[in-house]
């Protein structure tokens, strides 16, 4: 803030001790309008931007620790200095997916050379169980364990290796009694960990009954491993009273700071959480990271001594949950045009072992069972299994994206059953007037958006010319088929546990005119900072650079929501520029009275408090204010907060408003596939997507390609294979595989969509980004059926379970070669 | 002791044998911009790089995984980290590409492709007419994954580099610091060979065998480190095969070459690409670069694991081991090497010396077919060798291996005999793909099921015979693989 001190050294003069009249009752009335911000007022689609974009340079601010990434200067868990005497924990876990422990013999652990401490869930003082929403995770499994992987015990050694080995020497004893493995089978056997839970619109049986044609079909979607480059880790310090500062690689640290304190029984005051950055999280560590947090805790507290516990990849990949694998069935009837008519749509999400977030999960994948299309009369229904695996967690697009499959599917059968093509039976579906209500009775804002993505993707990948061109080569290669497929994405904005849909900031303005802002959200690479300091610039007028983030704090901003649902921006940018509009209301109105300018016309533009409503005519510099504001006893701190209005869900009836608003986007991509080997290859993705007014147009772009590539490595080359046992065989990058450089599609068109501001009052109006576009990475999935069904001449549409490794795609190659009748097609 | 230059600063300091290059950054060395993301050399986000002088006089940056290479490796050597490139605040090219084309969002796996694309801008430097092409960005790049971005603008990044201000490093500079990387000796002081032993001729190596019958051997560590990472295997002593003269040579005879055992991909490459370009092929999609800068031939055979990529392909080749131990040396086919599972020939305190590749007979002709989840930095779940020579319209000298289809990689002779001297028609090798169904029973797991493995091989059968009716038509044969796959 060099330029800022140097101003105020320059120009600092002595202030008028006046103070603004009434300040209190300013701020009482700003409270009553929390969340409410001048303007925002829901505008009709298709207005013109409230705001006038900024310099685009600005705008598409680089990440604003790309500098210390590329330098190997910014630091994650394992880079923060820590006291010498730090211990290393170690977590010893489960071979056994489920049984009776009848032995935990720990003497020869406690014999390892550098231990120091062993603890089991005989040592907590609080809370066993830290399950995060419902009860069902303990700390550590005690009388029974139902997961290869889960925690037995911990120890404290005085190395990394040390801890490691000592882990080895645990003598273990687990009776085993038999696992399940089968979602299905358990849901049938009403092995649930969550009741089940139903959306209903119209009468579905009749629609089915009365449709001139039915299709139904199941499929299977696999999980996905998070996969994110930093491990879980954290780093424990105790304190000089009873409490702990946890740093912790982590999207919740509220939550976790609830855990921790509950695990040592401990006030909630006690522990503080920090976070400056993550080396990736994707959901993986919203609920995963605190398991960690609360071991590494009860060792700090117990040994007195600062303790780091970071898992090893393959211990990692064991011990926490992933995306959820999903059977979905569908039935759905429809007009000789393909014109969905109404069904019953089955989703049965694998929740592994416990509930963690999975009814939010399979709630989230029924919201979206329709993706951009009307069922028209529809039951949806879904199921919350219970298995002996890892308990299956948030993972960007959270339910959503197997929801989703159910009826792109669904889609692609319908169009090869009244011999269209799949991107015109699509389109036939899209919401539109008079069709434009959810199964669970939200109406479908801005639909208009989705036909007009669509369409213009359709020109600017020429679809129908390719289209043309596709099928000739096929017809001629007998090997090498080509597919090529559109599809849409229509997501939900908003968690939909309402009372999460709440965020706070906490801003300072030192005297050199430098600005600190905290929120609760927190960077895991989406570039939430990078925005945050963008917004509150904006507000303040200021630099970029004059405006800085130093770590999410639960000291700072208490009582957070976990950095989640795509929500980042969206809450915690209108908190802190709720923030930013008090004090900016403070100093206008300080200045007003302090310089005796006219407050209307009372500005913050670039760095300077501006007056004057046409020709200006007086000029304070930032720093000049801020230090008379200063000298005139005004605050220059000030919270934040929001809460996102109009939603509400009734789960009682299954119907409501549980989204602030959708947004949108589609893709276009070509395949070709070796119908010998199931190799393939991603030739060409065409990507048009809907961020409102963006907020940083190149952060957003990344994260739209960014999730596609995740989305197409979900639903191609990443596997997870257990043995019969349930223990994971795919436990780290050697066997499973993340898309890499060479999957880059060799062509790789990626648009934001312009001039579509959010119609809702969202911050200035722009729209999540951060789980959407995983969804677009479906029509990879879509196009390799389409390559697959040129083998029947596009007369049978083949089933093909995910992910669609080469194995996965031979096979379905193998079957249709064979006759339809052993694909296993659609009726 | 261990004597190398870090960021051209010269570090002299003790490791236990079993220390790898990250675990002595990021402890003692206390430089922790090099990250650990999986400890097993896959995802790349400890690239580091290291130059040693050349033979040749050359003093080329490669890049390796500081997860999985031992720390006495960097004995007399140069090594640079993510921590050595800027020059105060001016970032190199590597380093401010990135941040103009946004290449970063979490930053973990940045470190790894800084280092990368600082490898691959010095390559540039030194060729600076060499285009750039995908070929080369892909194996440059390949064996860094990225959670985040996609890939796009890390591609944007590299192509990029070459437009930046081509900031050089502190150390670039240094005119002594070459001269001093020389000046240090190749191999690990005798006295302070605390467990860490370099031997530098096959006499010194077969007595440090004698002398410790306990002892691993490690050439480029990419398979004995996951003991080390992995397994928490913990090794006293280890003798390291990467200074032994004889195992560094590459002669070349009457009836093809010899290559030493020692002799990484990399090194082994211009020959390939020479006269095996379906073996050169399958190199770049074996590992990744940090990988194939370090890893041996002799290792892969050695390690005789039933997915090693080069076994199948050398036995088609009918390429001969040569074996050194206390008595002398001993050639035996390569076939006669591979017993049973993790089984070979070696006997105890014996090694691999050196490789035969055989000459390529006239009209000889080779596919190698490897399949895998993925493209690029995969191991096989199959692989499919074949050489042949087409004489008068018949199949003669048929060599058929497979890897992934046996508790070894296997020549499977009977589909040799079901295609030798028969024409490539359908009916051959509709007898080659029975043939091979009976000698092989392939098994599940993590990589495929037995029925895709027993599939995927008897289809490559099929696309051998489709390259060949094409071949016979002069029609192009691309369109029986993909682009990406043809060679």
């Amino acid at each position: 803030m060099r330029t800022l001190t140097e101003k105020r050294i320059r120009k600092a003069r002595a202030a008028s001790d006046a103070v603004p009249e009434a300040l209190d009752e300013a701020d009482r009335a700003e409270s009553a309008g929390i969340g409410r911000l001048e303007g925002d007022e829901p505008v009709a689609r298709d207005t013109v931007s409230p705001r006038p974009r900024r310099d685009a340079v600005r705008h598409a601010q680089a990440h604003e620790s790309a500098t210390k990434h590329v330098t190997g200067r910014a630091r994650y868990i394992d880079d923060l200095p820590a006291p010498h005497d730090t211990l290393h924990a170690m977590v010893g876990l489960s071979e056994v997916a489920h049984g009776r422990v009848t032995r935990l013999d720990l003497d020869a652990v406690r014999a390892m050379p550098g231990v120091v401490d062993v603890i089991t869930a005989q040592h907590i003082p609080g809370h066993r169980d830290i399950g995060p929403v419902f009860p069902g995770d303990p700390m550590f499994a005690d009388a029974e364990v139902s997961y290869v992987g889960q925690p037995l015990f911990a120890v404290a050694a005085t190395s990394y290796p040390e801890a490691r080995r000592a882990v080895k020497a645990a003598v273990v004893e687990i009776e085993p009694l038999p696992p399940r493995f089968d979602p299905v089978a358990a849901a049938e056997a009403g092995e649930l960990v969550r009741p089940t839970h139903r959306q209903v619109s119209g009468d579905w049986r009749r629609a089915l009954e009365s449709a001139p044609h039915v299709l139904e079909a199941e499929q299977f979607v696999g999980g996905q491993e998070h996969f994110y480059l930093e491990g879980q880790a954290c780093l424990v310090v105790p304190g000089e009273d009873e409490g702990v500062i946890v740093h912790t690689s982590n999207q919740h640290p509220s939550e976790t700071q609830k855990l921790v304190a509950e695990v040592l029984d401990i006030p909630f005051h006690a522990v503080t959480v920090e976070n400056r950055r993550m080396g990736g999280g994707f959901g993986g560590k919203e609920t995963q990271a605190a398991p960690w947090a609360c071991v590494a805790a009860l060792l700090a507290r117990r040994t007195g001594r600062a303790v780091r516990l970071r898992l090893p990849r393959a211990d990692d990949t064991r011990a926490t949950g992933k995306r959820h694998p999903f059977h979905n069935r569908y039935r759905l009837g429809f007009d000789a045009d393909g014109v969905i008519l109404g069904g019953d749509i089955t989703l049965i999400g694998d929740c592994g072992h416990s509930p963690d977030l999975s009814e939010a999960v399979v709630d989230r994948a029924m919201f979206h069972a329709d993706n951009a299309y009307s069922l028209g009369a529809a039951r949806v229904t879904g199921h919350r299994a219970r298995t002996h695996t890892a308990s299956n967690t948030a993972f960007r697009g959270f339910g959503g994206p197997q929801g989703m499959m159910i009826v792109e599917r669904a889609m692609d059968d319908i169009a090869r059953h009244v011999g269209q093509d799949p991107l015109t039976v699509r389109k036939r579906n899209l919401y539109r007037s008079g069709r434009d209500t959810t199964h669970y009775g939200q109406h479908v804002d801005q639909h208009p958006l989705m036909v007009e993505i669509i369409e213009r993707l359709e020109r600017s990948s020429d679809y129908w010319q390719r289209r043309g061109e596709i099928g000739a080569f096929n017809r001629a290669s007998a090997v090498i088929k080509r597919g090529l497929a559109l599809t849409p994405v229509k997501f939900g904005i908003s968690f939909t546990a309402k009372h999460l849909n709440q965020a706070g900031a906490l801003l300072h303005v030192y005297t050199d005119g430098s600005v600190m802002i905290n929120h609760g959200g927190t960077e895991m690479g989406q570039g939430l900072h990078t925005k945050i300091c963008q917004v509150v610039a904006r507000e303040l007028g200021l630099d970029f650079d004059a405006v800085r983030i130093s770590a999410t704090r639960t000291d700072k901003v208490p009582n957070t929501s976990p950095t989640a649902a795509s929500s980042g921006a969206d809450l915690n940018g209108m908190a802190a520029r709720d923030a930013a509009a008090r004090i900016r209301r403070r100093l206008l109105d300080f200045a007003a009275e302090h310089y005796r300018l006219d407050r209307e016309g009372l500005r913050l533009v670039d760095g300077e408090l501006v007056s004057g409503v046409g020709d200006v005519h007086h000029r304070v510099p930032w720093g000049d204010l801020v230090q008379a504001a200063y000298l005139g006893r005004i605050s220059l701190s000030a919270t934040g907060f929001y809460a996102t209005p109009l939603i509400h869900y009734d789960r009682d009836t299954g119907q409501g408003r549980p989204f602030y608003y959708f947004a949108y986007g589609a893709s276009v991509s070509e395949v070709s596939v070796d119908t010998l080997s199931g190799e393939y290859r991603v030739e060409r993705v065409d990507i048009l997507h809907d961020v409102g007014d963006s907020l940083n147009p190149a952060i957003d772009l990344g994260q739209v390609e960014g999730g596609f590539i995740q989305g197409m490595g979900w639903l191609t080359s990443e596997e997870l294979k257990w043995n019969d046992d349930g223990r994971l065989l795919t436990d780290g990058p050697a066997t499973y595989k993340i898309p890499t450089f060479g999957d880059l599609p060799p062509i790789f068109n990626v648009e934001l969509l312009e001039g579509h501001p959010n119609s809702q009052a969202s911050i200035y109006r722009s729209k999540a980004v951060g789980e959407p576009p995983f969804m677009l990475g479906i029509s990879v999935w879509s196009a390799l059926r389409d390559a697959l069904s040129s083998l029947t001449d596009y007369r049978v549409s083949p089933p093909l379970d995910t992910p669609a490794t080469p194995e996965r795609v031979l096979m379905a190659a193998e079957a249709l070669r064979a006759g339809p009748a052993n694909a296993g097609a659609s009726r | 002791m261990i004597e190398f230059f870090l960021n051209g600063q010269h570090r002299r300091l003790a490791a236990a044998p079993d220390t790898s290059v990250l675990e002595l950054l990021r402890g003692p060395l206390a430089q922790r911009g090099t990250k650990e993301g999986c400890a097993s050399g896959d995802c790349g986000a400890c690239t580091v790089a290291i130059a040693r002088p050349d033979g040749d006089g050359s003093f080329a940056y490669r890049t390796l995984n500081a997860c999985i290479t031992p720390a006495h490796q960097l004995q007399g050597t140069h090594l640079v980290t993510v921590d050595g490139l800027a020059r105060g605040d001016a970032l190199h090219p590597a380093q401010s590409s990135m941040v103009a084309c946004h290449g970063s969002q979490c930053g973990f796996c940045t470190p790894g492709i800084v280092m990368s694309l600082f490898a691959l801008h010095e390559q540039q430097r030194a060729l600076p007419h060499q285009v750039l092409d995908n070929h080369r960005l892909e194996a440059a790049l390949g064996g860094n994954l990225c959670r985040c971005t996609g890939y796009r603008p890390i591609r944007d990044a590299a192509l990029s580099m070459g437009e930046r201000s081509d900031t050089r490093p502190p150390w670039a500079e240094d005119p002594t610091l070459k001269r001093a990387v020389r000046d240090l000796s190749p191999a690990v002081a005798v006295e302070d060979q605390s467990g860490y032993l370099t031997p530098t001729t096959l006499a010194e190596l077969t007595t440090a065998m004698q002398r410790h019958p306990e002892a691993r051997l490690v050439a480029g560590a990419t398979d004995l480190w996951l003991e080390v990472t992995q397994r928490l295997a913990q090794f006293d002593t280890l003798i390291d095969l990467r200074q032994v003269e004889e195992l560094r040579q590459l002669e070349e005879v009457a009836d093809g070459w010899w290559v030493g055992a020692a002799i990484t991909y990399r090194e082994w490459e211009p020959l390939l690409t020479t006269h095996y370009p379906a073996f050169a092929h399958l190199l770049t999609r074996l590992g990744s670069a940090q990988i194939r800068n370090r890893a041996t031939v002799g290792g892969n055979i050695a390690n005789a694991s039933p997915i090693g990529d080069t076994p199948p392909v050398l036995l088609t080749l009918d390429a001969r081991v040569r074996l050194a131990g206390p008595d002398g040396m001993r050639e035996l086919p390569l076939d006669a090497f591979f017993l049973d599972y993790k089984q070979t020939a070696l006997a105890p305190g014996e090694c691999i010396a050196a490789i035969l590749l055989p000459r390529p007979g006239d009209g000889h002709e080779q596919r190698v077919w490897k399949l895998s989840k993925r493209r690029e930095d995969d191991i096989s779940t199959l692989l499919g060798a074949f050489r042949w020579r087409l004489q008068e319209g018949v199949l003669q000298d048929v060599r058929v291996a497979y890897g992934g289809m046996a508790a070894i990689p296997l020549r499977v002779r009977a589909v040799e005999a079901a295609l030798e001297g028969k024409a490539p028609d359908e009916q051959a090798f509709a007898a080659a793909r029975r043939a091979l169904q009976q000698s092989l029973t392939p098994m599940s797991d993590a990589r495929g099921s037995r029925d895709y493995r027993a599939t995927a091989a008897a289809n490559l059968l099929e696309r051998w015979r489709l390259t060949l009716a094409r071949a016979a038509l002069d029609e192009p044969t691309q369109e029986v693989t993909l682009d990406a796959y043809a060679h």
